[in-house]
């Protein structure tokens, strides 16, 4: 009896000693509340989409009650807050896409090329420097881009744009796209320097071992096999230029303008709602519900934005073992 | 192997312990705060919204109130006196700031909710044009000229400075305007438009009348309008239009404002306190005395144009009626 006692107790001994770690031996508790709280963390995101899509939409379903789809999407004149009261969101949405395409035009050239120069051609030492200097950019507050714009870049534009002391006029799509693009540099130049820098490093050298020179390195070998990176951090650049407020409500206007003129004022989506929630409207109106209907179109041109980013993304993926 | 889970056990604790510390710590700051042991003694918040053009002289109000009531917490906001009265007539607000008289709907509904209030007049103001300081032109306008640019059916067609008289040089309109929630664009449309609401779309509404400065100020053929004090703090970079209502040019001014002169658009503005909350709420209630009590010299330290001495003996009996309707409840 002693000797089965013994040898029990010489197992356990040896379980512990060299097993025990990997065997539970009580409930571990403390992993469990590890696992929910993380949970809880992936969740949220999941359920604060879920909660703006359902807030979202449901006042633009009602206001869609009110007014007939084909006013709101085929209407030229929108002035939602006045007595007789029109809306047609074409002027807002000419804004939001003028502004977006003058903002792409100057962030999609500038940041691929920061991105080629700090992924291809940049010593150690200059890339050091640089990469911090590109991400202050963006770490710069909006407000700051909107004063930027109205206080300097507008002056600056009216002194070389010929047409007189008035073109632009004050507020402009020209110089609030400029300075928007200006923002949107450091995302599509970081995340296209992350794709190009997972590019592996033997395509290259089996092209410089081919005799090429570093341009042709660059843009025929490491650009098309990063495409899909650069596609994504294009797309993610042109989503936070259509979604920016802050610059188009300082530097823009708040006037709804259905003109292509980057010169005149132009309002968009954003600044069309930041400025009508800040003026205190009723609950439950139809002016109120024109806040969640503009937004509800914002969130579907920026998912199209995200889903067109996904298919492309997906066609060019470059897969290297 | 005996430490994992001793610590286990008492890092949560200690964090639940610390909160619930920190907790009470809060709780107990509430409650000496509370007690009061300042200067006067009272202590609170008061809820102020209502008109852009009232809310400075509000603002104002505030820091000299709080110099004998530190612990008096004001706060002020601008949603316009629609979105004012809106907050207000629901409960939400102690006070509410009038560029108007509050309108008969709006009575309804503060009725609705079985909130009474008293009308206090507290300055005066000159709902005044603006231009840019290069326009040497348009300094002078009549209500009719006035009326051309800003009708409903101006929209889309007056859009340069010779469209409004032949005089006037070749120029392109930038308009900037109240928003729609905004005292200052009833009054106006009521005044120079004869109909309240009524106006042209095709211009800048806000009531971020800041936005206005910086638009007037930048475009040679802009004109934009708010209430004086606006003009007032920024008359070095805008000139302030002459009205002529049939009787010649004159310039909105205190003056003019007083002897009547500056037609049609002067008009009072409005305080209006909540006889239900300023007897729930001792904060508010001393804020309107005070408010009443020292009206001039807010108005002064504003900048806004101070009332005469009839409508000062009005604001008088207006306190004495608030108070004894406070007592009342």
């Amino acid at each position: 009896m002693s000797l089965t006692s013994s040898t029990t107790v010489d197992k356990h001994a040896v379980a512990a000693g060299a097993e025990g770690f990997l065997r539970q031996q009580r409930a571990r508790h403390g992993e469990k509340v590890v696992f929910v709280v993380l949970l809880l963390a992936a969740l949220v995101s999941v359920a604060t989409t879920v909660g703006i899509v359902i807030s979202l939409f449901v006042p633009a379903f009602q206001f869609f009650q009110e007014v007939p789809l084909t006013d709101f999407l085929v209407g030229t004149t929108w002035s939602p807050t006045f007595a007789n009261p029109e809306f047609g969101v074409r002027p807002l949405v000419v804004g939001t896409i003028l502004i977006t395409i003058i903002a792409s035009i100057v962030a999609l050239p500038l940041g691929l090329g920061s991105a080629v120069y700090l992924s291809e051609y940049a010593g150690d030492r200059a890339r050091r420097a640089l990469k911090p200097a590109l991400e202050i950019l963006a770490g710069i507050p909006t407000v700051i881009y909107g004063f930027f714009a109205l206080t300097l870049v507008t002056p600056l534009l009216r002194w070389f744009i010929p047409g007189g002391a008035e073109v632009p006029a004050i507020y402009n799509a020209l110089s609030a796209g400029l300075v928007m693009g200006v923002m949107i540099i450091p995302t599509i130049a970081s995340l296209s320097e992350d794709a190009m820098s997972a590019v592996p490093s033997g395509l290259r050298q089996g092209a410089f071992a081919l005799g090429s020179n570093r341009r042709q390195v660059s843009t025929r070998v490491v650009v098309p096999a990063a495409l899909s990176g650069i596609t994504a951090a294009f797309v993610l650049g042109i989503s936070r230029a259509i979604g920016e407020t802050m610059i188009v409500v300082m530097a823009a206007g708040l006037q709804p303008n259905n003109s292509w003129n980057p010169l005149e004022i132009h309002q968009t989506m954003t600044a069309f709602i930041a400025s009508t929630a800040a003026g205190d409207i009723a609950t439950g109106t139809t002016v109120y519900k024109t806040i969640f209907a503009v937004g509800a179109l914002l969130f579907v041109m920026t998912f199209v934005m995200n889903m067109i980013s996904i298919r492309l993304v997906r066609k060019y993926r470059e897969v290297y073992e | 192997m005996k430490r994992t889970p001793l610590r286990r056990v008492i890092a949560p604790a200690a964090t639940v312990a610390a909160l619930a510390l920190t907790l009470t710590a809060c709780g107990g700051n509430n409650e000496t705060d509370g007690g009061g042991d300042t200067a006067s003694g009272l202590t609170g918040s008061v809820l102020i919204d209502g008109s852009s053009t009232v809310g400075p002289m509000a603002e104002v109000a505030s820091e000299l109130f709080n110099e004998s009531n530190p612990d008096v917490k004001v706060t002020v906001g601008e949603s316009g006196t629609g979105g004012g009265f809106e907050k207000f007539c629901a409960g939400e607000t102690d006070i509410s700031t009038a560029s108007r008289p509050i309108e008969e709907d709006e009575v309804a509904i503060c009725e609705e909710n079985g909130i009474n209030f008293q009308e206090m007049v507290v300055a005066n103001d000159a709902l005044t044009l603006v231009i840019n300081t290069e326009n040497d032109w348009a300094t002078c306008l009549t209500v009719e000229q006035l009326k051309t640019i800003w009708e409903p059916k101006a929209e889309g067609k007056i859009t340069n400075w010779n469209q409004v008289d032949p005089s006037f040089p070749d120029e392109e309109l930038t308009l900037f305007g109240a928003g729609t929630d905004s005292g200052t664009f009833d009054y106006f449309t009521d005044a120079i438009n004869g109909e309240e609401g009524a106006s042209r779309t095709d211009y800048s509404p806000t009531e971020n009348d800041n936005n206005t400065v910086t638009g007037v100020e930048g475009s040679v053929g802009g004109l934009g309008y708010f209430g004086y004090s606006y003009f007032e703090q920024n008359s070095d970079s805008l000139t302030a239009v002459q009205v002529d209502n049939g009787d010649g040019c004159v310039a909105p001014s205190p003056e003019t404002v007083a002897d009547g002169t500056y037609q049609p658009l002067s008009r009072e503005l409005y305080l209006y306190p909540s006889i239900e909350k300023a007897a729930d709420n001792a904060a508010a209630k001393a804020f309107t005395e005070y408010f009443a009590e020292n009206d001039s010299t807010i108005a002064e330290t504003a900048q806004f144009i101070a009332l005469n001495d009839e409508q000062k003996s009005l604001l008088d009996s207006e306190l004495a009626d608030f108070q004894s309707a406070v007592d009342a409840v």
